[in-house]
């Protein structure tokens, strides 16, 4: 086989990992709370910065930070749930999208204004960790298989959280019927609150452990918005499975886009696998029924 | 030519001539909605067919078979919230009356005779329950169809509710429609309906005037039961 | 036809007095520069409206529509010396044409898929702009500077340009004002309200929704053209950029959606803020407009969600879809629920 479709197909596999990751985060608060987060990208940009910013201040390596940055962008999960997402939970559809919308460019421009619009990491780079590693005969960067095996690694503990530990058959129980959960004793405003931190705790991680390799700027998370879009309407709204399988997906779709047709427009070809899909399927993407 | 359908589903055939009222009952989840939805374009059964005035409505899309002179009304009543009752009606008549001014004057008039005109300026969304029933009867009376078919029009009233409800269903069938209604509620439906026709299961297992129905073994053994079981749920809720 | 009102006819001649009197309050060009801008995003707004506002369709990728509008104009002028005002007729069918090729596919989306749905599109073109060199791709097309006529749209005062823009945004204004008199208007706020009873009462929801699509990417087109054209530049990061999106959004959200002159008011509200902040901050003050507008539509869409005009109107109806139902169905029963019990306990 070619050297460069391999080397492709890899890099897809490993970026799509992470792709898993930010879904995940997107179709758990969806499944649970019925709210299409529009501002979580800015919350992977804010990961980002985290990680860049413990770096450059206080010398931590990001896969060190990255212990700190989860419980950090929890507790902002949280305080962002019980100041603003609570509010809405009962609105409108329109002012459910706004608000996040709103948040979404609040964030990303308070970024811009605190931070610069500059694109950084060409200066210095986060990790120790660096080089490349031969697989199959080509050469990946170790930030990127460091990336992907932190992304699997968060994702099993999410999913061992969500799966099989009290607080996560609660956060099941009140994403089938909230009402039927609260009649049995859950507290679902806690388990709301629970379940934006840990959304946000995901997407968080994926950006901390992105910044390692990625260009880090304000703007950076409307961009993973869109492949979280397309990630979780693959695999489902609302399903943990399919954020798994539908973010390797994404990232072997758009990793082949770029090489067999150009890497200019391989996102292009993402949003347009996406479109076919939600209009095929619209309401329980490749994996649901 | 001949007026009224014929229905399948879960092998159910059954025939509604003109100017009748029919009513479907059934115990919970025995496809009543289903068979509605099937008439009405919501739902496309995976075979059988829906003749009505001659024509297969099976494939057609709701709106199809809404100008067609079929129209239906929904269980949950759905107003349309951020409009008026007026306006609410005005969507149905619209339907026959593409200028606004028509179909407004329309729509007044059928205000009047549901007894709706007083309210004609409240939004969709303040009304009580009584009044949702009746405007989501308003609404589809307003596109002027030949067979009406009513979703639970009565359940959640009270006796004097139901009475007027009974009234304003009279009413219709006097103007020359044809309804074709699911009912739980048995006191209303059995005076008014000229035929009743029972599912169970997804499966016809009774058609007769109501006279013969209320003495029918399967009926009692798979409905009244079962109806009487409802109605304690639905009073004790 | 309906008989013209004498509020229809006030409500003109105070448009026609505003518009007329507003650029003579001051020379100074930036002043002008920020009329121009409301009138731009009043357009955009209007034009907005008709798909989210009424139809519901909340969509978050007009940018494109913008592009298409700018592009035409500006490749029918560069390379065939084609008049802008018909480049602004034919930009304005093109992104018609596309907006219901898009529509029909998206037909069974609604509520926050549609929104993204939009955004992919949005984004697609983007990327496809930027790689077309035809088009010179990312390098953009400087607009040749020819002549201060009327027939070439260039002038070197910025009072055509005000006069030009606000005509285009009366027209809007005057055919949403038609649309919402008309069954058309009626038919999209039904499917704003529910698809579902939409089409029980006879509704093609997918035709309707497709015209809403088309009229609403026909006057964003419009405006495009007009940009490339007081702009004398274009290039995918100016006319087809997110952030243009999220604006046009933003100036209905704010004024009220659903409503004539919502997005007017939010244009007259914003393009201000966003115009003097950039002026006053200059580099450094990037992003402090949009950061307003962040705060500002999260305040707004938490507590009035029907905009600033909404203030002024009635108490909108209980909010909510679908589950909220059950919640009022409780509150509106409990009097008659009573009674029936007590006939139950008797029974």
């Amino acid at each position: 086989m070619n050297v460069g479709l391999v080397q492709a197909l890899l890099s897809g596999l490993l970026m799509g990992f992470v792709y898993s990751l930010i879904a995940l985060g997107l179709s758990l608060i969806y499944g649970v709370m019925d709210v299409v987060n529009f501002a979580h990208g800015e919350f992977l940009m804010l990961g980002m910065f985290l990680a860049y910013w413990f770096s450059v201040l206080f010398r931590l390596d990001p896969l060190i930070s990255i212990f700190i940055i989860i419980p950090l962008l929890f507790v902002v999960g949280v305080g962002v749930y019980k100041g603003l997402i609570k509010r809405i939970l009962n609105g409108t559809r329109i002012s459910q999208i706004l608000t996040t919308f709103g948040l979404s460019v609040f964030m990303a421009n308070m970024a811009m204004f605190l931070w610069t619009p500059n694109y950084r990491l060409a200066e210095r780079t986060l990790t120790r960790a660096t080089g490349d590693l031969p697989i199959f005969g080509v050469h990946v960067g170790i930030p990127e298989v460091i990336a992907s095996l932190g992304s699997i690694i968060v994702f099993a503990l999410a999913y061992y959280l969500i799966r099989f530990t009290r607080t996560g058959r609660a956060i099941q129980a009140t994403s089938i019927d909230s009402e039927g959960a609260r009649l049995v004793g859950i507290n679902i405003d806690n388990i709301y609150a629970i379940t934006f931190g840990l959304g946000i705790s995901c997407v968080g991680a994926a950006g901390v452990l992105l910044a390692t390799f990625y260009y880090i700027f304000p703007y950076v998370g409307t961009f993973f918005s869109m492949i979280a879009f397309a990630t979780v309407a693959l695999g489902g709204f609302g399903s943990v499975e399919g954020s798994f399988v539908a973010g390797i997906l994404i990232g072997i779709i758009e990793s082949l886009g770029g090489f067999f047709i150009s890497p200019a427009v391989k996102y292009a070809i993402v949003f347009m696998t996406y479109m076919v899909v939600i209009i095929l399927r619209p309401a329980t993407g490749l994996f649901g029924w | 030519m001949r007026f009224g359908g014929l229905l399948a589903n879960h092998d159910v055939t059954f025939d509604i001539y003109p100017g009748e009222i029919v009513g479907l009952i059934g115990p919970n989840g025995a496809g009543k909605t289903t068979l509605f939805n099937c008439i009405s374009g919501f739902l496309h059964p995976t075979e059988g067919s829906v003749l009505f005035k001659g024509e297969n409505l099976i494939g057609l899309k709701p709106h199809e078979i809404c100008h067609r002179g079929l129209v239906r009304t929904f269980q949950i009543t759905q107003p349309l919230r951020d409009m008026t009752v007026l306006e609410n009606v005005m969507i149905g008549t619209f339907c026959r009356h593409p200028q606004t001014s028509q179909a407004r004057e329309k729509a007044l008039a059928i205000l009047e005779t549901t007894g709706m005109w007083p309210k004609r300026h409240q939004m969709g969304g303040e009304l009580t329950i009584p009044d949702r029933k009746r405007l989501e009867i308003a609404r589809a009376l307003g596109t002027e169809p030949d067979l009406l078919i009513l979703d639970e029009a009565m359940a959640g009233l009270n006796p004097t509710e139901i009475q007027d409800a009974i009234e304003l269903v009279k009413n219709i069938q006097a103007q020359g429609i044809t309804l074709f209604i699911i009912e739980h509620v048995m006191e209303a439906i059995m005076p008014i309906a000229d035929r009743i026709v029972v599912l169970d299961a997804g499966r016809l297992i009774a058609e007769g005037p109501p006279s013969e129905i209320v003495r029918n073994e399967r009926v009692i053994e798979a409905y009244l039961g079962e109806g009487r079981h409802a109605k304690r749920k639905q009073h004790s809720s | 036809m309906p008989k013209i009102s004498r509020k229809t006819v006030l409500t003109v001649l105070l448009y026609l007095g505003i518009v007329a009197i507003t650029p003579l309050c001051s020379k100074a060009p930036f002043y002008r520069h920020v009329l121009i801008m409301v009138g731009l995003y009043g357009l955009l707004g209007v034009a907005w409206n008709i798909m989210g506002g009424y139809t519901g369709l909340y969509s978050f990728g007009q940018s494109a529509y913008f592009g298409i509008g700018a592009y035409t104009s500006t490749m029918l002028l560069v390379k065939a010396g084609v008049s802008p005002w018909i480049g602004m007729i034919c930009g304005g069918i093109l992104a018609a044409i596309v907006a219901a090729g898009v529509a029909y596919p998206c037909s069974r989306l609604r509520g926050p898929y549609f929104t993204i749905a939009s955004q992919a599109v949005a984004r697609t073109f983007q990327i496809l702009m930027t790689n077309w060199d035809y088009v010179e791709g990312a390098i953009g097309i400087p607009l040749p500077l020819m002549a201060d006529t009327w027939w070439l749209m260039q002038f070197k005062g910025k009072m055509p340009y005000h006069i030009i823009i606000f005509s285009l945004l009366g027209i809007a204004i005057l055919v949403c004002y038609y649309i919402e008199r008309s069954r058309t208007g009626y038919y999209f706020r039904a499917i704003r309200d529910s698809e579902e009873v939409a089409s029980s009462l006879g509704i093609d929801t997918v035709r309707q929704r497709i015209i809403a699509a088309m009229v609403s990417a026909f006057f964003t087109a419009v405006a495009g053209t007009f940009y490339a054209q007081y702009v004398l530049y274009i290039d995918p990061e100016s006319v087809t950029q997110h952030a243009l999106s999220i604006e046009i959004v933003m100036v209905a959200a704010v004024g009220g959606a659903g409503t004539i002159w919502g997005p007017v008011l939010g244009a007259a509200i914003l393009m201000p803020i966003s115009q003097y902040a950039r002026a006053l901050l200059g580099g450094a003050g990037r992003g402090i407009d949009l950061i307003l507008y962040g705060i500002i539509i999260m305040l707004i869409a938490v507590v009035r969600p029907t905009g600033i005009l909404g203030f002024f109107q009635r108490k909108p109806a209980i909010e909510g879809e679908g589950g909220d139902d059950i919640g009022t169905t409780i509150t509106a029963s409990t009097g008659t629920d009573d009674e029936v019990r007590g006939s139950a306990g008797q029974s």
